[in-house]
């Protein structure tokens, strides 16, 4: 009796340890911060029986992470459009995506359209458009006069009260701002690293007007918010952020334009719940699951008609800081060829390098 | 029969050596001895083209004839050398006071208070000088509010606060082998010291150092060695201009995504940093194996 007593708690247990991963599908979300709110995970499961597990990360760690794992671990990734073909054809880490399982016409039409010929190698597409923005200045009026271009980081009277990054964003943001055109030279070896070797020389020179390189949003909010810099060169969301808490800060689409990112979605090669996954796109286009995400993320999607869900404050802050003719002057980032990011990287170390 | 019964009693005897040290062994091999292979494979490859790879030298020659990589690590072991120096210089006092100045209750007491620091994770702790160190902290409130200085000073994000971090992360792993053996050091022998008229000077460099010397050693090969592979505290600190070796690796492998670089500066670091401390033992004149055990 006691035996069989022992034998069906031990059956019973092993039947509850392996049935649970089998009753609840799982999607294993790898994305950015914002983009899947606790809400939307909730009210996906509730709706579907899906549970998501979110890890929230950038550009070069998702690449990094789906590298080293080979396409596996995560079922769905979001990487922005440009880093996609790149990254594909160095390291095979993603899938082509099957667009007969997505309701495409949730999408605004021209942005499906550009992401998909931007991601899209031999034919197949990989990534679909999720959220979009931009990165420009984010400039405190009040402190920091006259900002409107990047460059303008560099004038004297900003001596320590200026941050950006050192990634690639900041090297195109520069060269647009000298005049140059570094998205026409992506082709171009030689002419690239021509622009690339005049903007080393600018941002060496810049170097004694940074306070601190940043490398998360948060630390950048707190150096804006604590003003101890002035300007910075940052994401729109950001900049509308510390606009809500501090009316003096917001974001300002320097003169030389704006650069536009989208952020998509891709499936890892080894996705392993790929049903799960178009169903969470498909899940979130909708305009009001989208809105929530703009609520959360302070940036807008490729959802058609989600804008009229968003709150009439984050529309006013874009339309302050994007009169109609800085929208047609966004730099929309093109797919980056394989090769220019190692030149891209050496300039970056050694403008690290340097002594201010 | 006899003969026969030893035999198997002598193979049992060596299965169960085996079995005892098969974890240890597989420890080894798969963790440590394995990825280090897989680390040199890799540090000695070359991307042609997409996923095509050749053999090659040049992520090693790329150290030496870029100064940039160069100068980083040569910046990286002086200052490790030297916030090891400095963590000895604070640490031995401290040691030497649990040590031989003060009894129970209390000693038990400083003990624990070197080691609270160490309850939090390194992020916390750096975070909590960050707190302190920056523009609008806890010092430059302080020395406005007592009119030292009549602006906001910025203490953080230079190689001072770096120092400061590094020297207060590694104090325990000094502190701790310091007051080891300064115990086993005979009380009588410093009164002898003393009694045949030596100075305060002459008992510590002739009777207490030459002591202490292998937990010194040991302790700085501890300090160095997590000095020289810290990642946050440099980085945190130290701002605009940190460049710390262990940076430079991490940037090769994650936001270049270029591996091949990471692993051959992964492997310099281990061969620079274990001639570094082979130096230093055979300059203090200590065997690695007396300093160890």
């Amino acid at each position: 009796m006691k035996n069989l007593f022992k034998t069906s708690t031990v059956v019973l247990a092993t039947a509850l340890a392996f049935s649970a991963p089998l009753n609840a599908e799982t999607l294993r979300l790898l994305t950015w911060g914002g983009y899947a709110p606790q809400e939307v995970v909730d009210k996906f499961e509730k709706q579907t029986g899906i549970k998501v597990d979110v890890t929230k990360s950038n550009n070069e760690d998702m690449i990094s992470k789906l590298r080293a794992t080979r396409g596996s671990g995560f079922d769905l990734a979001q990487p922005s459009q440009d880093r996609i073909t790149s990254a594909q054809t160095d390291f095979d880490i993603y899938k082509p995506m099957d667009l007969s399982k997505l309701d495409t016409d949730k999408f605004i039409p021209s942005m499906l359209e550009a992401t998909k010929k931007n991601t899209a190698i031999n034919g197949d597409v990989y990534g679909v458009p999720h959220v979009w923005g931009t990165s420009g200045l984010v400039v405190n009026r009040k402190a920091a006069k006259g900002v409107a271009d990047y460059t303008d980081l560099c004038k004297t009277d900003l001596a320590g009260q200026v941050s950006y990054r050192l990634k690639r964003p900041t090297l195109i943001g520069f060269a647009f701002a000298m005049g140059e055109d570094p998205f026409a030279a992506y082709a171009d070896t030689d002419k690239y690293a021509g622009i690339l070797a005049k903007v080393e020389a600018k941002l060496i020179d810049c170097k004694s007007n940074v306070k601190a390189y940043w490398s998360g949003g948060d630390e950048l909010l707190n150096l804006m918010r604590s003003g101890e810099v002035n300007a910075a060169m940052a994401w729109d969301a950001g900049g509308w952020k510390l606009n809500n808490e501090n009316a003096d800060i917001t974001f300002v689409a320097p003169a030389s334009g704006a650069l536009g990112w989208i952020d998509t979605f891709v499936l890892p090669r080894k996705s392993k719940a790929e049903e799960a996954a178009y169903k969470w796109i498909n899940f979130v286009m909708q305009p009001e699951v989208a809105a929530m995400i703009t609520e959360a993320a302070g940036n807008f999607t490729a959802s058609q008609g989600s804008d009229q869900f968003v709150n009439e404050k984050l529309k006013a802050q874009f339309n302050e800081s994007f009169p109609p003719k800085d929208i047609d002057n966004i730099k929309w980032y093109p797919p980056v060829p394989p090769g220019l990011e190692e030149m891209e990287g050496k300039v970056l170390d050694r403008v690290k390098a340097a002594q201010s | 029969m006899s003969a026969v019964t030893g035999l198997s009693f002598r193979d049992s005897g060596k299965l169960g050596l085996l079995l005892l040290i098969s974890p240890l062994l597989l420890w080894l091999s798969l963790f440590i001895l394995l990825p280090h292979v897989d680390l040199v494979m890799i540090s000695l490859r070359e991307r042609v083209a997409a996923r095509e790879y050749a053999f090659s030298w040049s992520n090693y020659t790329a150290f030496f004839t870029e100064p940039l990589y160069w100068r980083t690590f040569m910046r990286t072991a002086v200052m490790s050398i030297l916030a090891t120096a400095l963590t000895l210089l604070i640490a031995f006092p401290v040691a030497f006071y649990i040590a031989k100045m003060v009894r129970g209750r209390f000693k038990a007491l400083l003990f624990v208070l070197c080691l609270i620091p160490f309850w939090v994770s390194e992020l916390v702790r750096t975070y909590g000088w960050m707190i302190l160190l920056r523009e609008t902290g806890i010092f430059s409130g302080l020395l406005q509010w007592l009119g030292w200085v009549d602006q906001p000073v910025e203490m953080l994000y230079n190689d001072v606060a770096i120092m400061v971090g590094l020297v207060y992360t590694s104090m325990l792993f000094m502190v701790v082998p310091l007051v080891t053996t300064l115990e086993g050091l005979d009380d009588s022998l410093i009164e002898a010291a003393y009694d045949l008229g030596g100075s305060h000077f002459r008992v510590i460099w002739d009777v207490v150092i030459p002591h202490a010397m292998p937990g010194i050693v040991s302790g700085c090969i501890v300090v160095f060695m997590l000095t020289l592979g810290n990642y946050l505290t440099p980085t945190l600190l130290g701002g605009k201009d940190s460049l710390w070796f262990t940076e430079q690796i991490y940037t090769q492998f994650i936001t270049r995504f270029n591996w091949e670089q990471g692993s051959a500066f992964g492997m310099l670091l281990l061969i620079l940093s274990s001639f570094i401390v082979w130096a230093g033992l055979k300059l203090s004149r200590q065997s690695f194996t007396r300093v160890m055990t």
